[in-house]
This record gives structure tokens, sequence and C-alpha cells, in this order.
């Protein structure tokens, strides 16, 4: 919301103070200010020019040269870009060393040969409002609008002030240039009032040509209407249209424009129709049949359903969408001379969810949305649009018609001073709190425990005790609070589960990977091009294809994140990434939604991730982590294997399949593993116990078994572990090699054994007893046979 | 002594010249060894008059001695010209850096949360998390935001396509963790809960559809919004550092009332907008079934990415996931 300092004036006249000052009140009043400007300076040098000739440049399509009479008669050319004018119009004209409120200079210049001496302004680089489509052209009707003169006076411009407002959902009255100033005036403790408008009404009677129905009560909570005849459709004042710029509207016509200056100035929407065509000048207001069309004035069909509110005429047809859009039938026309004016107060969730269906976003649905006022702003709105239609030299039939239906409860509220204070850590008294809801028109009784507090018709979205608690804060001013620090605050920390987290990426940024982190969304295909499976959840509303559905495993993410760093040239890519997947889970509502972690080692060995993962499982004390060899999916299907933690499927590992990699261009080869990271963290983790270390001499044992293929390392080991028992002190691969001295299809494995006893030192007979029944086991149990 | 300061400097002369240590043993034992010249005066002594011998045997003594350190001296020569050779044959120069060493780096983000975390776990607050997709509930009308609410159209929501239309969706905001908690646990309550939240922004040099923020939650008896400022600038002190102000305006949140943005000062005296806070809605209590009556509390919360944007400069936010190494590596 836009407003300038000379409308709020017209409101509270004793405004005073710098721009930079009253935009910091009005931010500390919850209206924050994006943007000050300051209009009317910074014109000098722009003069009305009269268009004398108007022709093609010859060498750029894109320009046309313009003859303008400054003032002297004589014709100035200047290259223009824009086509929107016409010989005779009047248009702003920025002449040679002047500077625009942009801090444009202009100058001389030649445009493929053509000199231009000076530019033809729009309203934006005059810093007139938004509007940068095309030349401004002036009013032909205004007085000083002959060539020449300065742009300032031709417009009637003098300094102001304009100040963009943030305005908050649950301030409808801001939504206003009134309502700002009402604000204002409290914070600056001067006086508020509206201006007398003094509506001079004609002789015909409303009542005999209009009366107005409410037949959904529930939809509707006031319908207010007036009548104008001897209107005349021309261009509004250009006092008016000024305003309008301002603000960022663009001026229609008399009708139209003051419709619109009235909203911005009141803050209540209103609606105009033809007379001639709203049959003995009936309206009722209903729920839409379901299935029900109506031509809005935007000339869209819209097909209505039973929830969206309807203005209907006397034979039940729709002509208009309540509070939404009017409809083409009823629209005023160039030959319109009598015209209905409709103020009312629309039920906000109705007109919320007929917006939000139609996507009709306007000024006026979204002040009713967030209620606008049901009170006797509907009348002065009435009276203020009839008046300035008046001025324009339209007759108004008197009397306004009405009918009501449910209106929120005006019932005052309870409020506790005692509530107040403990919610706002203040210490106020009921008189005090009493004169900052009176400033801003909310009518109080005090008691000494509590107040009795009736709330505006403007403040729709004000209803309880809390809401009344915020509205003395602001006024009481939340820079005037004094600052404290809860007492009660137990010892922070961070749980088990974060801190083991934090721990694995800590291991894992030691052994040097990168963390990236992907954005969970990917492209159709993305799944079945990494050896995935397909089924994934989608989004409703994605913002492209490629980012439509929610990721069942991080491998897609990070090979793109891979082959994004090998196109780039990137070497030494090492990976890690935690993040959610996302499985349907039938049987919920929400997914399957898990914690993984990944890391990718590109180019590395697959014993490398293996060791790293071995690294985790000792640094997190994973209880019983083992390998399961096995086909996954996305996986080297002779490189693979299932993580089982506490012999439960936990995740996977190995070097990625060579096609998936294929299909995302990567480069070499990529060792890969993914666990369920929250699973393994949220499980029981084991114990670290103490074990001292022995004081005796250890014996080394080396042996070597020619081993199948058939047979893992992982089942020698476990063999050598339960035939060494407690006296195995370490046992370690140290040599696998296959070759000329092994049998087709066998290879070599070579351990080195490490016996040691805590309490004595170990015999040689011990030692060669326990060698011996390390072979005996490993034998017996698999078909690894020690080499001789 | 002078008949021996001729051995004296054959010994000398055939230390200087031996190259080795092989070299220098055989020549001692040629002066110091058992057929020496000096051992065998050794056994001559006991031929000597009585009255001579002492002073005899003395000089041989001094004499071998001189020769002993003669031979020593020279080993010490040459075990340095041995050690000063193998250092000149193992020069190195230690600039060829092969650099196989290298640390990983965490994420950005990742940094930024961890501060943030420890921050507010020193300020006595724990760390909760939840669900990246959540329902209607816990997104919005736990949170005092009816289906018809404005300001549900503020949060450009991105929906999945799980339960009915617009039941289901990508959290728009950390504040459903807030709910889950509420719900588990009575008062007292004080947590913060960062995570990723996903609106339907296309992505720019300031917008991502999957950005990080984190959300602060005080249930307690007697929380007043002086709490909440006092909170807030203690927060920005620890984290911006103790020159760095903060104050509230009033704004608007369905979930919080009074509802306030906070704004952090700047060196030049401007201030910046940083988050949205307030004093949690009674609504949103009992929808979680605490008494609004017995406990009250405020809340926070603030874009992580726009933060760390802002600490390192970086003119495109879309870096955070685009993850290329030559990025992740320079923090």
């Amino acid at each position: 919301m836009k407003v300038l300092l000379s409308w709020l004036k017209e409101f509270a006249p004793e405004i005073d103070g710098d721009p930079v000052s009253l935009g910091e009140r009005l931010s500390h009043l919850g209206l924050a200010v994006e943007e000050i400007s300051i209009l009317g300076e910074g014109l000098e040098g722009v003069v009305v020019g009269r268009i004398l000739d108007l022709r093609p440049h010859p060498d750029a399509e894109r320009i046309q040269l313009v003859d303008v009479d400054l003032g002297d008669g004589s014709a100035t050319q200047i290259c223009c870009g824009a086509f929107n004018m016409e010989v005779g119009d009047h248009v702003p004209v920025a002449t040679i060393g002047s500077v625009l409120p942009d801090g444009l200079e202009i100058s001389q210049r030649k445009l493929r040969g053509e000199l231009s001496n000076g530019m033809c302004c729009s309203p934006a680089e005059l810093g007139l409002g938004d509007d940068h489509d095309g030349i401004m052209i002036l009013p032909k009707d205004s007085n000083g609008s002959s060539a020449g003169v300065p742009i300032a006076e031709a417009l009637g411009m003098q300094r102001d002030v304009l100040w963009d407002l943030e305005v908050n959902a649950n301030r409808p009255d801001a939504m206003s240039v009134a309502g700002v100033a009402r604000d204002l005036a409290a914070s600056l403790g001067i006086p508020f009032t509206y201006p007398e408008y003094g509506l001079a009404e004609g002789k015909s009677k409303l009542s005999d040509l209009s009366s107005v129905e409410i037949i959904d009560p529930t939809l509707c909570g006031r319908f207010a209407i007036r009548a104008a005849s001897g209107v005349s459709i021309g261009e509004s004042p250009l006092w008016m249209q000024n305003r309008l710029i301002s603000l960022g509207m663009r001026p229609i016509n008399s009708v139209v424009d003051i419709s619109n200056y009235v909203m911005l100035e009141l803050g209540q929407p209103n609606h105009t129709y033809d007379l001639a065509k709203v049959p003995e000048g009936h309206l009722s207001i209903r729920r839409a049949n379901e299935g029900e069309t109506i031509t809005t004035l935007d000339g869209e069909k819209r097909t209505l359903v039973s929830e969206d509110g309807v203005i209907a005429n006397i034979q039940g047809e729709a002509i208009g969408i309540a509070g939404v859009m009017g409809g083409l039938s009823t629209e005023i026309s160039e030959k319109t001379t009598d015209v209905l004016i409709e103020v009312a107060w629309w039920d906000p969730p109705s007109i919320s969810r007929t917006v939000k269906r139609l996507n009709l976003m306007s000024e006026a649905s979204m002040r009713f949305r967030r209620g606008a006022d049901y009170g006797e702003n509907i009348e002065r709105s009435l009276d203020r649009i009839g008046s300035l239609l008046a001025d324009c030299g339209a007759e108004i039939a008197s009397g306004v018609e009405e009918d009501t239906g449910n209106l929120p409860s005006r019932d005052s509220i309870k409020v506790r001073t005692r509530k107040i204070n403990s919610l706002l850590g203040v210490d106020l008294s009921a008189k005090d709190m009493k004169s900052h809801l009176e400033s801003i028109g909310f009518e109080v009784s005090a008691k000494k425990e509590h107040l009795s507090v009736t709330i505006p018709t403007w403040r729709w979205d004000t209803a309880t005790e809390t809401d009344v608690s915020e509205e003395i804060a602001r006024m009481f001013g939340y820079e005037n609070i004094s600052r404290s620090v809860p007492k009660g605050t137990a010892p922070g920390s961070l749980t088990e589960y974060q801190k083991n987290r934090r721990r694995v990426r800590e291991i894992l940024v030691g052994v040097g990977c990168d963390e990236t982190m992907p954005m969970p969304f990917l492209a159709p295909g993305d799944l079945r091009a990494a050896g995935l499976a397909e089924e994934a959840i989608s989004l409703t509303n994605p913002l492209v294809q490629e980012e439509s559905l929610l990721r069942t495993s991080l491998l897609p993410g990070q090979l793109k994140v891979v082959a994004y760093n090998q196109s780039h040239r990137v070497e030494d890519l090492r990976f890690f990434e935690i993040g959610h997947v996302f499985l349907d889970s039938p049987d919920e509502m929400l997914p399957d939604e898990r914690e993984h972690l990944s890391v990718a080692l590109v180019g590395a060995h697959v014993s490398e991730i293996v060791d790293l993962l071995y690294v985790l499982g000792s640094e997190l004390a994973l209880p019983n982590l083992q390998l399961a060899s096995s086909e996954l999916p996305g996986m080297h299907p002779g490189r693979a294997a299932e993580i089982l933690v506490a012999g439960k499927p936990s995740g996977v590992i190995g070097e990625v399949d060579p096609r998936a990699l294929m299909s995302y261009g990567i480069d070499g080869r990529v060792a890969w593993l993914e666990l369920n990271l929250g699973k393994i963290l949220s499980g029981p983790l084991g114990k670290r116990s103490y074990r001292s270390v022995s004081k005796y001499p250890s014996s080394d044992v080396d042996l070597a078994f020619d081993v199948p293929e058939s047979v893992t390392s992982a089942s020698i080991l476990g063999c050598l572990r339960k035939a060494g028992s407690n006296l195995l002190q370490q046992v370690k691969l140290f040599d696998a090699y296959s070759g000329n001295a092994t049998e087709e299809g066998h290879r070599s494995l070579a351990y080195r054994l490490r016996f040691q006893a805590s309490d004595r030192t170990l015999t040689d007979d011990e030692v060669s007893a326990l060698r011996s029944k390390c072979i005996q086991l490993v034998e017996e149990k698999t078909d690894a046979r020690l080499r001789l | 002594m002078s008949e021996y300061q001729k051995l004296i400097d054959e010994a000398q002369s055939a230390a200087d010249s031996s190259q080795n240590a092989e070299e220098l043993g055989s020549a001692r034992s040629k002066f110091l060894g058992k057929k020496s010249h000096l051992s065998e005066a050794k056994k001559e002594l006991g031929k000597l008059q009585e009255s001579d011998r002492a002073a005899a045997g003395k000089e041989l003594n001094e004499v071998r001695e001189l020769i002993e350190e003669v031979f020593e001296q020279r080993e010490v020569a040459l075990q340095e010209e041995a050690w000063n050779l193998q250092f000149e044959s193992e020069r190195i120069d230690l600039s060829e850096r092969l650099e196989s060493l290298r640390r990983g780096h965490l994420h950005l983000i990742t940094q930024a949360r961890d501060h943030l975390e420890d921050v507010f776990v020193g300020m006595g607050f724990t760390v909760a998390e939840g669900p990246e997709v959540e329902t209607a509930w816990y997104n919005f009308e736990a949170l005092n935001i009816p289906d018809w609410h404005p300001a549900r159209g503020n949060f450009d929501t991105i929906f999945v396509n799980l339960g009915s239309p617009e039941e289901v969706m990508l959290r728009s905001h950390t504040s459903p963790v807030q709910v889950r908690t509420m719900e588990n646990h009575q008062p007292p309550i004080y947590i913060v809960a960062p995570g990723r939240t996903f609106r339907t922004d296309n992505a720019d040099a300031t917008h991502l559809p999957a950005f990080n923020q984190i959300e602060g939650l005080v249930i307690d008896k007697g929380i007043t919004m002086g709490d909440l400022a006092g909170t807030i600038d203690s927060f920005v002190q620890a984290f911006f550092g103790a020159e760095v102000k903060s104050r509230l305006r009033p704004s608007y949140f369905p979930f919080t009332e009074p509802s306030a943005e906070f704004d952090i000062s700047r060196s030049d005296g401007s201030w910046l907008e940083l988050g949205g806070c307030g004093m949690v809605h009674p609504n949103v209590l009992s929808n979680c079934g605490i008494d609004p009556e017995e406990w009250q509390g405020f809340a926070f919360g603030f874009g992580i990415d726009r933060l760390v944007a802002m600490r390192y400069q970086l003119d495109d936010i879309r870096e955070l996931v685009v993850n290329d190494a030559r990025f992740l590596r320079q923090f």
C-alpha cells in the first residue's frame, strides 16, 4: 500500500516531520516502509511538448522521430522508442541539460544519424507511479498544458512524499490512506478526523429506482447502494489522476477512477453497475448454483461452484461474482448515464475460497479477504463516491438502499490487565492500556483488573484478548519493552544421535571427503538411469519437470554432482552427503522418510570404501558390522555387498554399476556406500569397556590359505577369531594374490595372527596348539586349505 | 717422550690417511694392538730398574692415551663426514608438494547450522528435528492457519501427491517441528529446530526452492515478550558479535501474537531484517494440548542460507546446491 503525505494530511492535518523519521514511525507501527520517494522534485527542465509530427526513423525500426513544439512554435526533433502518441498530443519532454529523478542526465545525442534534442517521458521516468509502458499523454483539458509550461505546473503537482508500505494480512484498515493516517496520528498524538464530503442529493428517490435483498446472510453482512444519474463518462480531474498514478493505478475514466480513488482513500472496495442494464434496479445476493456460469468483466466465461457468492438480477441471473469481479453484462460503457454504486461487506473466508479457486486476485478481493470495514465507513464511502460523481456533474438520488446479513459480533470482550502485562513483560495500568487502545478507535471501559473492549468495525481480524495485547504493544512501542531472558533454562545439549552424526561428518572430512547438499528433487528417469527402482513420490506442483520427484536414494543426486564436477575438470572427487530420502509407505499418510549417509570415492578401489566403512563402524561402535555379498540395484554385480548392522540390513556398499556411470556420463569407477544413518544411529550402539594392555610378550604366526572363490575372507577370519578366542589379540590379512601359484579360480590369502595372554607369557607349545586349532577350524568349516 | 713423538706423528698421519672405519680400524690396531710397538714396549717394562719403571710406565700410558685420542678424533670426523655425505645425497626440496593428503570440507550450510546450534545449546536449548514431508495439520492448521486464510498463499507451498489434494506437502517452514515437540512433551520447552524447507520459488541468485531455516521455541511459566527480545539480543551478540544490536518491529504471523520482525544493526547504522518472531498464539498452544492460561512462550525463526550468503558475500545463492567442488573446498 502506498500513501502520500498530502493525502494523509486530509485526515490528520497536523502531521509533521521529515520523510525518514515519519517512515521510521510507520515501520514501528508495523507498516514497514519499503521505499520513500520525494515527488515533484527533480522535474526542472521537464516541460509540456505538443507533438507536431511523427515519422519513421530512416535507419531504425524501433525508434520514431518526433517533432515537438516546446513553446516557441518551432519543431524540435526527438528520437523516441515509444509509439503510443499521436500528432496533437501533449507529452512531458525532458529538455537538454535536465536531470530526471532517477539521475538520468539529458543531453543532445545522435541515434543512427538522427539528432535527439531531449526525451519524451513515461510516468515512471518522472517518478510518477510504476507505468513504464509508453509515453505519458497529458489530459487535453488541463489548464496549464500548453506547450512550454513546466510539467509540475501542468500537472498541478506539489512537492509530496510517497511511502510504499508493506501491510500485513491482519491490518485490513491499513489498506487505505485513512487507516494509515489513523495509526500515524495516534502515534504522533495528534487528531484524526474524516473530512465532511457535503453530498447534495437530487430529487429522485433511490427507493423508486432500486432495491436490494440478501438471500444468503452467511455470505454478505451488509449490501448498500446509491445511484447517480446524468453521469458523463470522461476523464477524471487531473489531481485525481495524479494521485492514482502515484499510488500505482492507471487512470481509466471518471467513474472507474472515482471508484478506485475511494477504495484507496477509505479502504472500501466498491462496484458500479450500468443501471439501465439492471432490470428494475434489483440486486439480490446468494450462493451460486453448482455449475452456474457467468462472463466476468475480463471477458472470461467462468463456471461457479455452490460455495461461491454471486450478485443476481431480478431474473435470478448472476451478474457479478461477490467480492471478486463484476459481470460483463452490466459493465459501464461510454453510453452509460445512470449508475448504481455498490458497497458491501463480504464474509472473508467465502471470498478467500473463491479467489483461490478462480485464481482471481485483485485490489478489491484482497481487501475483502482481509475483512473490510462493516461499519459507517460503508455509508461514508457511498457518500464520497456520490459527491465526487456530483462534482463531475451527476445527480445523486436521495437515500441509500441496504440489506443486512450476518455481521461479526460487536459484543465487548474482557481483557485482563494482569494477562497483558504478563504476556508483554510490562507494567501498564488499566488507564494506560485504555488510552493506547482509544487512540486507534477501540472503545474501552477500564476497571482495575480488566478492560471491556469493543473492537472497531475496521478491525475484522481482531477479536480476542491476545489480539488486543498486540494493539497495546504496538501503541506502547515494541522498542519500549524492557529486555530480559527466561529464568528457568536447564543446560542445553545435542542428543547422542546429533553428536554421532557430527562425528560421522568429522571422520569423513578427515579422510578428505567434501560434503555436498544437492536438492532432494529428481527428474523422471533419474532413478532408472542409476539402475534403481523407478517408484517415487511425485510433487503436485513442481517448478520444473527436472525437479518433480522426491529421491528414494542419494545415488542419483550424487552421480549428478560427480558428473558436473568431472565435466568441469575438477579432480580428486571424494564426496559425502547426509540427507533425507522418501519412500512410499502405503499404510501411512506420510512417506517413510529416512536420513541416509552416502559416500562416493571417485576412482578409488572398492576396498578403500570398505575400509572407510569399518573406520566408521569402529568409531561409532556399530554392533556386529558385517558385509553380505549380494547383487544390488545400482551396484556392480560382482562388487557389492549389503551392510548388516546387528544382523539387520542397513545399507549397501561396493562399486556403482558401470552402466549407471555411463548413463550419467561419468569416467572411471565410483566406490559407493549408502547407509540408513537414522536407523543405525538410533539403534543400540556397542559399549566401549576398558581392556588392560598385556605386559607379556606376544607371538606372531603367519598362515596362508589356498581359498576357492566361493569362500570369503570374512568367513576365514570368523574361524580364526573363534579358534583363537581371547588369546588371539589381533589378526590381519597381509597378503592376497591369485596367479600362477594358485589353482584356477583360487586365490591365496595370508593372515598374520598375534597371540598374547594378559597374565603370562605363552609357551611355544601353547602357541603351536593355537595354530593347529586355527588351521583345523578353517579347514573344517570352509573349503580353504593351508598352503604348505 | 721425544722418542715417542715420532710414533705419535706416525699414528696421526695413519689416522688422517684412513678414509673409512675399516682402514681406521686396521691402522688403530697397528699402533694400539697386541703386536704394536706400544704393547711390545709395555712388555719390556719389567726389564727396567724399579726406580725407572714407574716413570717409564707413566710415559707409556700417556703416549697410549694420546694415540687413542688421535684415532677417536678421526673416528668422529669420519662419522661426521659419512653423515654429511648421506645428508647431501638425501637433500629434498620440500616445496615439491604432492598434495596427497587433503582434509575435506563441511558444506557451508552445515558449518552455519552447527555454529547456530552451538550458540543455542550454550543458551540452554536442545535441538529438535522432524520430517520434511508434512501434513496440512502440522504445516498449517495446528499453527492457526485455516484453509481459507490469506496467509496460506504467502507460503507458496510445494504439495506432494499423497492423501487428498493439498493434504500432504513439503514443509514450508520448520514450525511443524515445534508442533510435534509440543504434542509430545509437556513444558518447559526450550528447543531450536533447524532443517530444510521448501517453497515454489524459482531458483535465482537470491532464491532456492529448497532452503534451510532455524526456528526457536520457548514455552514456560511467565515467559514474556521482554524475554523474547532479550533472547534474540543474546543470540545476536553471541553469533554476530557483541557490537551488533537487535530490534523488534510489529508484524503479523498467524501462529504468534504479538508478532514481530527482528532486525540487526549493520556497521553503517542501517538495519537488516533477519527473521520473524512473536509470542506463541494461544490457539497454537491449545491445538498442541498445552493450556495457554498456565504456559506462555515465544517463537522465532530465520533463514540459514541467507545468513550464509550474507556472511560470505555469495553473489549467487545457487552455489549452495550446485556442489561444485571448487566452491565447496573454499570454506
